[in-house]
């Protein structure tokens, strides 16, 4: 019989495989290189005819917390984010290590080493040990697509969260992937233990305690269920550990798949001890090859009760930072570098700006004109969106991005500090997304802010998602309790320039919390709405 | 076999497009293909590239190591040569001359075509001019895939029908203006190869 082949990113191949692996429910946050999980299955026919969940939380907090939900009540689910995603998460991610799960439950967490489109390239595999939840990490789309269907049978059998850990390489990179039959969704069914999610100290303690000897479980599963493999070779003078992407970049170096040294090929955690062991008994040294932080190379000096000599990333045979390639991988390996032609001199750098007619330059106009003209910059704490580009030219109007919702908080605490004037800029998604709270502060305290909500009305950065707060900016902001007075309405095109000038500098002349709603749609959701009505 | 291909240009400017249709053709032959993309905040009219390898046999990296692309594919000037160090010694660079100035230390084009024509193997078309004369401006890719089609082992009959599965459903009008622009480029090439 042959199977069916489908064309898909890593993302995809996720996103396909829940849905044939019976998921009832996708919870997340747009977040690049995460976001394709659930577009695809936001288009998916057949995640709409399964009734499957998989509209945009607010943010990935209550998306981790909404696939708990549906784990408790025994239906398989994922939540979905970008590796900083998890830092929101963590609260519910840590805690649901000691919960446990009922129905299948995974996390999938997109890293971004390199930091592509990202503040850090922090590595969410220490997070998932650290949260004791066992990883996966495949290393192209197939193993993406299957481990979904292992991922939801393992965390069913220890009743555990399993966390799917990719890079942007896999994310956003197409192959082709053979699918399977679809299983049928779980029936709903609530935990045995009743008290199980209750997590007061003394039931704390004790999952804490299954959850600790749960661990040799897991271990064992490691090394048994085909997803790691000791690959024997000729020369001992080296062994090698690639875990995920590091495996395809070793091979890369070899014709045929010859490569001469013995290799420990690692795509699911907690790491398989007895074939590490095996490989550094045998070896004269190990090469740790892995994507992201060296977790696996820090670990294997504990692990081991004898002198080896271990080599990667801390001991600078890799580069500390970066996503790993092939040529790095290959000069690790000691072989010769391989590059073309340097970069012509003339080459100028491009990057990235804001779309021709976009209101975030409106904004940012009058905010120049109207703050950095008069005081000087320094003033303006800004947010996670496409309005971050308003730190480079000809703007470099911003002086802070740290992460979802910083801005009102960061502009609350320097004015405390005596700094006026105080200015924050959040879009409408980042506002519903982490911004609320932080206002409600800056309420209660009467601080003297200016908030400036761009209300482009969609996750715009990430590429046009549907925003959670769309059509209800002025509610919200009302409701948290900003004077009805200050809450400042304005169309951002050029010809209100002088209109938006005059209602800062108003606002700036009153001291307590201002929002000031430039509101506009995005020329790229705008453009692709006159398409689709085109046609 | 095996093409690695970068595919390069800026965001927005619809380089994925180029990618879908020798996708589509790859696929169709049986072909193992890897395809990186560029998401997110740099598609906002910065760099952008492509990663695109076939093979007949399974393809392990999802990126193209340095110095081993068979083709660098551009459809903008400067942006060919931000890659060069991923082009090997026997490599072809097929480039759009038509710039996309959206800097302000953009450097002269003439500049920019003089690295261009240094390549032993280039291949250097005016593809906005050619797809305007088809009055299809927006087949400009096109055009340049099919420049680049002389380089690659792939049925040319399939990157046609590609074109017609992919831009089937926008009628039968624009299917055939962007074959015209496909075979426009390859037709450029071959002569000037």
């Amino acid at each position: 019989m042959t199977k069916k082949k489908m064309l898909l990113l890593g993302d995809e191949a996720i996103a396909q495989g829940a849905i044939d692996a019976g998921i009832s429910g996708f919870y997340g946050y747009p977040g690049t290189p995460s976001t394709e999980i659930i577009e695809y299955a936001q288009h998916s026919k057949e995640a709409a005819e399964r009734n499957i969940h998989r509209t945009w939380s607010a943010n990935e907090k209550t998306a981790a917390e909404g696939a708990l939900g549906m784990s408790y009540a025994g239906k398989r689910s994922m939540a979905t984010m970008k590796h900083v995603g998890l830092n929101v998460a963590m609260d519910p991610f840590v805690n649901s290590g000691v919960t446990g799960a009922n129905g299948g439950n995974i996390v999938t967490v997109a890293d971004d080493p390199s930091m592509h489109s990202s503040q850090n390239e922090q590595d969410s595999r220490i997070l998932g040990k650290f949260a004791f939840i066992p990883i996966l990490e495949p290393c192209d789309q197939q193993e993406a697509y299957d481990m979904v269907f292992y991922g939801y049978e393992l965390s069913e059998k220890y009743k555990t969260p399993v966390m799917m850990r990719i890079t942007t390489r896999l994310a956003h990179s197409r192959a082709g992937v053979e699918v399977r039959d679809k299983i049928a969704q779980n029936e709903g069914s609530l935990p045995e233990d009743k008290r199980q999610f209750v997590l007061l100290p003394g039931i704390a303690r004790r999952r804490y305690k299954n959850v600790l000897e749960m661990q040799k479980d897991l271990k064992n599963e490691s090394e048994i269920s085909g997803w790691n493999k000791y690959i024997d070779g000729k020369d001992k003078s080296m062994g090698i550990i690639a875990c995920g992407l590091g495996y395809n970049y070793l091979m890369e170096n070899f014709v045929d798949d010859e490569c001469p040294y013995p290799v420990v090929k690692v795509c699911q955690y907690p790491v398989p001890e007895k074939m590490i062991k095996k490989l550094v008994e045998e070896c004269d040294k190990v090469l740790v090859l892995e994507e992201g932080m060296p977790m696996v190379e820090e670990d294997l000096r504990g692990l081991l009760d004898r002198d080896v000599k271990v080599i990667g990333r801390i001991s600078g045979e890799l580069p500390r930072d970066g996503e790993l390639d092939p040529n790095k991988v290959r000069v690790a390996l000691g072989m010769p570098s391989i590059k073309g032609e340097a970069i012509p001199e003339l080459v100028a750098p491009r990057p990235p700006k804001l779309c021709a007619g976009c209101g975030h330059a409106d904004m940012y106009n009058a905010l120049n004109e109207a703050v950095k003209d008069k005081y000087g910059d320094g003033h303006v704490f800004s947010d996670i969106g496409c309005y971050t580009l308003g730190a480079l030219p000809p703007f470099e109007a911003i002086n802070s991005c740290v992460d979802m919702g910083a801005s009102i908080t960061m502009a609350k605490g320097a004015a405390d500090a005596g700094l006026f004037p105080a200015i924050a800029v959040i879009g409408d998604s980042t506002f519903t997304h982490s911004g609320m709270t932080g206002l409600l502060d800056a309420v209660l305290d009467k601080s003297n802010v200016i908030l400036f909500i761009g209300d482009n009305s969609t996750t715009g950065m990430t590429g046009g998602q549907k925003s959670c707060a769309e059509g209800r900016v002025v509610q919200l902001v009302k409701g948290l309790g900003v004077d009805p007075d200050h809450i400042r309405m304005i169309n951002p095109v050029k010809k209100n320039h002088e209109e938006f000038v005059k209602i800062i500098e108003e606002e700036l002349a009153f001291n307590g919390v201002s929002v000031i709603i430039p509101q506009r749609e995005c020329m790229q959701t705008l453009r692709k709405k006159t398409k689709a009505a085109k046609k | 076999m095996k093409c690695d291909i970068i595919l390069a240009g800026v965001g927005g400017q619809g380089i994925l497009s180029i990618a879908t249709v020798l996708g589509y053709a790859a696929v169709e032959s049986g072909l193992y293909l890897k395809q990186a993309e560029v998401h997110g905040m740099s598609q906002r009219g910065g760099d952008v590239q492509s990663h695109f390898r076939i093979s007949d046999k399974p393809i392990h990296s999802d990126l193209v190591p340095l110095g081993k692309a068979d083709i660098i594919v551009s459809i903008e000037p400067m942006e060919s040569l931000r890659y060069l160090p991923y082009l090997s010694e026997t490599g072809y660079l097929v480039t759009n001359t038509t710039p996309f100035i959206n800097i302000t230390n953009y450097p002269k084009i003439e500049d920019v075509l003089a690295e261009i024509k240094k390549q032993p193997r280039h291949i250097a078309v005016d593809a906005d001019s050619i797809a305007k004369e088809l009055k299809n401006p927006r087949g400009m890719n096109m055009v340049i895939a099919g420049a680049a089609s002389v380089f690659m082992d792939l049925d040319f009959e399939l990157m046609k029908k590609s074109i017609q599965v992919i831009f089937g459903r926008k009628g039968e009008e624009i299917v055939a203006s962007n074959i015209a622009a496909l075979e426009a480029g390859r037709e450029f090439s071959l002569k000037n190869k």
